[in-house]
């Protein structure tokens, strides 16, 4: 399949000498949810900036659909909607006008039914006249959601759509991603809250000091980059773990009532039926037992501070 | 051509300048007024005729000159700042459009503006003096050619300032001077011959004086010469708003 946004060797060196993206290649597929994962400053919104023509790469190539984003910009630009991290809007217009403005900029013609729908898809409509300086910050979020959409694009950037947002609209903006996806739509996401990439993204990419690190298929990253663990609850709380039980790295509780042990499920042993024997043979018993995966977050978070 | 985005830009540009009815039409309408009172009145009745033409009519283009070159300034420049300033550019920038389109939307809008002043004046100064047009369009070309220019004019000085001062220091400081030392309340050659050449480097001395040429046929200056200075304007700022878009200057980082 060939993918909807093709990335190759892409460097930017700003104009003070910082170097925002190193020979960044990346191919997005069509109609998948991509979660764009970093730090702050990472190069993230640069990468994205370069997509959508805001700001000039350095050297390498883009490709939307298979057109370039430079020589074919009115292909490439046509059909990506943005939504950017900050917060621009224009304060003394209505949420129906600018969305109506921002349709005919991408150069569609009016549908105001396609207007209306995207209004109502975000809660808006009861909104439409009203002046956007009157709006709450969540309300401004989903006017600049809805202004992307507004030229029914076939690729959406997100960019952190849900920073400084309530709980509401978060699972409102899900919804809308959700349904996006359904209808074709590929959208990439850039967010802090990993567990927002944890739940929509079909894939997921990190990205640290203008650097790809890893692009992997979620449940294949979650499966290869995560660890299990198994958090035993002993009946009687002891002081330290028994030698006969030194080959399985366990951790103990503050309290020594609990016995952590990390294993590997794909490996071919895991280890727990010779632990639960060694644990028989050193008298040690338990009344309670628990297994847990380490989050997209905790595999984000290592993989950040390995680079580091 | 997209000329949806074209639409889109000047339509939202008009509504503008609808939203702000007073600062756009009533403001200049009530200074053209006040300058037909105070130079009109006053100065006219001691200069009753200038070339054959009474003083008060003699003003009338002058004024619509400084209306529209520093409404035209105004109006594009503050257009395409105030998206830099609240940061919605990025949806102009990531937009497909081409310079030409952008172009077109903000600098035709603003001169539109400009072109709608320049006639609202000349109806109000109508209520005061009576004013013939000699030629109706060769006056309908200049004002639509400065009206353009100087919008273009505008635009760079939007693009460039990184700051509200900016925006104001060009027009206050450059652009007003000239108009007044450019023949708006005299004609050049009432002045010393030393002023007279002098004069003649300043570019507003061509608009003003082929601009007056239309309504009464007397020109300080050639209006061939007058007409070629609008067009190498206009020529200069459009090549300069081609660099700004080739280069991402001040709007691509």
């Amino acid at each position: 399949m060939q993918p909807v946004i093709s990335i190759r060797d892409l460097t930017k060196t700003y104009a003070g000498g910082f170097e925002a993206l190193k020979a960044v290649s990346l191919d997005i597929d069509k109609g998948e949810i991509f979660g764009l994962l970093g730090p702050n400053g990472a190069g993230k919104t640069t990468m994205i900036n370069i997509i959508c023509g805001i700001v000039t790469k350095t050297s390498g190539t883009v490709t939307v659909n298979g057109h370039d984003n430079e020589s074919g910009f009115r292909e490439t630009r046509g059909c990506i909607g943005l939504v950017p991290q900050e917060l621009p809007t224009e304060t003394f217009e209505t949420p129906y006008n600018v969305c109506r403005f921002s349709r005919g900029l991408f150069g569609k013609p009016p549908n105001p039914d396609h207007i209306e729908k995207v209004l109502r898809s975000l809660s808006l409509w009861d909104k439409k006249d009203t002046k956007i300086i009157n709006l709450s910050g969540g309300m401004k979020r989903r006017v600049l959601i809805a202004k992307a959409l507004s030229h029914e694009p076939d690729v959406l950037f997100l960019d952190e759509p849900t920073a400084g947002v309530d709980v509401e609209l978060r699972q409102d903006l899900w919804r809308v991603v959700q349904s996006l996806r359904e209808s074709g739509v590929t959208v990439i996401l850039t967010t802090h809250y990993i567990e927002e990439a944890e739940q929509l993204a079909d894939r997921v990419g990190v990205i640290n000091h203008g650097e790809v690190i890893v692009v992997e298929e979620k449940n294949k990253l979650m499966r290869e980059l995560g660890k299990k663990e198994l958090v035993l609850h002993l009946a009687d709380p002891i002081d330290a773990i028994p030698p006969g039980l030194d080959g399985y790295h366990l951790e103990l509780g503050a309290d020594g009532s609990e016995l952590t042990y990390h294993y590997d499920t794909k490996s071919d042993h895991t280890g727990i039926t010779a632990l639960l024997s060694a644990l028989h043979k050193t008298g040690i018993r338990f009344n309670d037992l628990q297994t847990s995966q380490s989050s997209l977050e905790e595999i984000f978070v290592g993989l950040v501070n390995k680079e580091r | 051509m997209n000329w949806y985005s074209v639409q889109a830009i000047y339509r939202t540009e008009m509504s503008r300048m609808m939203r702000t009815v007073v600062q756009s039409i009533v403001a200049p309408v009530l200074s053209t007024s006040l300058y037909f009172v105070i130079f009109g009145a006053a100065i006219g009745s001691r200069i009753t005729e200038i070339d054959g033409v009474s003083y008060g009519a003699f003003i009338v283009p002058g004024l619509i000159m400084l209306s529209i070159m520093t409404e035209s300034i105004s109006n594009s420049s503050f257009a395409i700042y105030f998206p830099k300033f609240s940061g919605t550019i990025f949806e102009l920038l990531s937009a497909p459009v081409s310079w030409a389109e952008i172009v077109l939307g903000y600098v035709g809008a603003a001169a539109t503006k400009s072109v709608i002043i320049g006639g609202i004046i000349l109806g109000t100064a109508s209520f005061f003096v009576e004013i013939n047009v000699a030629h109706p369009a060769i006056m309908l070309l200049f004002l639509v050619l400065i009206s353009v220019s100087f919008s273009l004019f505008g635009f760079i000085l939007g693009v460039w300032a990184d700051g509200w001062e900016k925006l104001t220091i060009v027009p206050i400081l450059v652009i007003m001077p000239l108009t007044f030392l450019g023949g708006t309340f005299y004609s050049i050659s009432m002045l010393p011959e030393f002023w007279q050449k002098l004069s003649l480097f300043n570019p507003i001395v061509y608009l003003i004086s082929g601009f007056r040429w239309a309504f009464y046929e007397n020109a300080d200056v050639a209006i061939g010469l007058s007409l070629g200075m609008v067009i190498g304007f206009l020529a200069i700022c459009l090549g300069v708003v081609w660099w700004i878009f080739k280069t991402g200057y001040r709007l691509r980082a």
